[in-house]
């Protein structure tokens, strides 16, 4: 369970996040969706305590991050491909932060399995491809087996393999009991994976709640979750 | 120390520590920058001692002559390659994103930031204390019996176990000024000159021993020589405590700053 409340931070003066609440509960794929810039990378950053809030309070499981004794048990975060050493192996990337929880070399080749990393698991993170550091990162996420994840983006630079690979193993991971919160701003993806929506633009919280009732609400009965999104945010830039 | 290692901290602390260890294991710049580390203070030590050789009346005659200082000749640029190794150690984590997913593996700012540190100062003094020992052998056996030192020499061991002290410091001063900067390019655009070329420069220039004498690497340095420079009047003991109160501010910044700013 994911409770964001009242959530605010401002970079200078403008505010990245404003006075944000919603949850993501067990079992579903909750799906953060906003155009670029609404704040939606910000507010996981303050979930994950990268960033410290201004105002307000991000819970996962009720605790916040900091107080986390072994976090990646707890959450698992993807959030950009990019945050490995590209000199160092993908399997050496992840032992590493296995250390961190004690966490046995076995379970690291698990998720290089889980992952389709086997091929790969030894040569440098820099000479893979995008959808393969994606995956490398969704491996880090997976490697706590948490109840909690957090992914930014997975589909990004992902073959058409591996987007269907992503939206089986959201589901999965969903049907599994855990709580799934997946940003994006890919309309006709989300509607293939999610099973409620919160929407943001500008940092603030436009519309939460069912797919199926955010569309009816926003589209009409025949609408999709496209239209929904975009009459919703259109009202939010004015 | 059993206390702390007993505590729920002391738990964290060592399952970071093991995690930054590998980190540093697991990358080509720490091995390249420790090999040269090894290979330009032994190297150089060397050469100088080669050359001493034949000029006993340049070096072995003269009085004050201090052949254990003239076989470390080699720090000066070895440390270059050590400063450069914690500015890596560190600088890398933010250049290429890591510190993010480091942070949500230890988010506690405090424990992930002495980790590393302690990480990189533990394999810093375990490089540079060999080093020091083969590079005094190396020295000290080819400047010839004539004019050259033994370990039981007094003073000979303080020096050279100095030597790896003084090269620890450095390096943990370095990597804490990079957790400062938070940039690569940044830190070692102010840790070369300060260490290579301003301390060098302050120091031989007439009347500003007195400033250069509290500059880190300068007063640090002291004890390296068994006859104390006397440009530099600081002392052995007090260079070194001059050098450790830079080490101690470097660290205090380094840590204040992780804490303090968002990731």
């Amino acid at each position: 369970m994911i409770e964001v409340c009242d959530l605010t931070k401002r970079h200078g003066s403008t505010p990245a996040v404003d006075a944000l609440s919603f949850r993501a509960e067990p079992g579903r794929v909750t799906g953060f969706l906003g155009p670029n810039g609404a704040g939606k990378s910000t507010t996981l950053r303050l979930l994950l305590a990268l960033d410290r809030p201004d105002r307000g309070h991000a819970l996962i499981g009720g605790r916040s991050y900091v107080r986390m004794r072994d976090p990646l048990r707890t959450v698992g975060a993807l959030l950009d491909a990019s945050s490995v050493h590209g000199g160092r192996t993908a399997r050496a990337h992840l032992r590493t932060l296995a250390r961190t929880h004690r966490i046995p070399d076995s379970r690291v080749g698990e998720v290089i399995g889980l992952t389709g990393l086997d091929g790969v698991a030894g040569r440098r993170a820099g000479t893979l491809s995008l959808g393969m550091r994606q995956r490398l990162g969704i491996a880090a996420a997976l490697l706590g087996d948490p109840a909690v994840l957090l992914l930014d983006e997975p589909v990004n630079g992902l073959d058409p393999e591996g987007i269907v690979w992503i939206r089986t193993l959201m589901r999965e991971l969903a049907a599994e009991g855990r709580t799934v919160l997946v940003s994006s701003h890919l309309m006709s993806e989300a509607a293939l994976t999610v099973d409620q929506v919160v929407v943001i633009g500008r940092g603030r919280l436009l519309a939460e709640g069912d797919v199926a009732e955010i569309v009816r609400t926003y589209a009409g009965p025949a609408g999709s979750l496209e239209e929904a999104y975009l009459r919703l945010t259109s009202g939010g830039a004015r | 120390m059993s206390a702390v290692r007993g505590g729920p901290g002391g738990r964290l602390f060592a399952a970071a520590l093991s995690a930054e260890l590998l980190k540093l294991r697991t990358l080509r710049s720490t091995w390249w920058t420790l090999a040269a580390v090894v290979g330009l203070s032994v190297g150089i030590g060397y050469l100088y001692g080669s050359v001493i050789k034949g000029n006993y009346d340049d070096f072995g005659a003269t009085p004050d002559w201090d052949p254990v200082g003239y076989g470390f000749a080699g720090t000066n640029v070895a440390q270059l390659a050590l400063v450069c190794f914690g500015v890596l150690a560190v600088g890398a984590e933010y250049a290429t994103g890591t510190v993010r997913a480091s942070l949500t593996a230890v988010p506690r700012r405090g424990v992930f930031g002495a980790a590393k540190l302690t990480a990189v100062a533990v394999t810093a003094f375990a490089v540079t204390l060999p080093t020091a020992f083969v590079t005094f052998a190396a020295a000290q056996g080819a400047m010839g019996e004539r004019q050259n030192a033994a370990l039981g020499d007094p003073g000979a061991v303080r020096a050279t176990v100095g030597l790896a002290v003084y090269l620890t410091l450095l390096c943990l001063i370095s990597a804490a000024v990079t957790m400062m900067l938070r940039s690569t390019v940044l830190a070692l655009g102010i840790l070369v000159p300060l260490f290579f070329i301003v301390s060098d420069i302050l120091a031989h220039l007439p009347g500003v021993g007195s400033v250069a004498r509290y500059l880190p690497s300068v007063a640090g340095a002291q004890i390296l020589r068994v006859v104390p420079d006397d440009r530099i009047d600081v002392g052995t003991w007090g260079g070194l405590a001059v050098l450790l109160l830079w080490t101690a501010a470097a660290l205090c910044g380094g840590l204040v700053t992780l804490r303090r700013r968002d990731a």
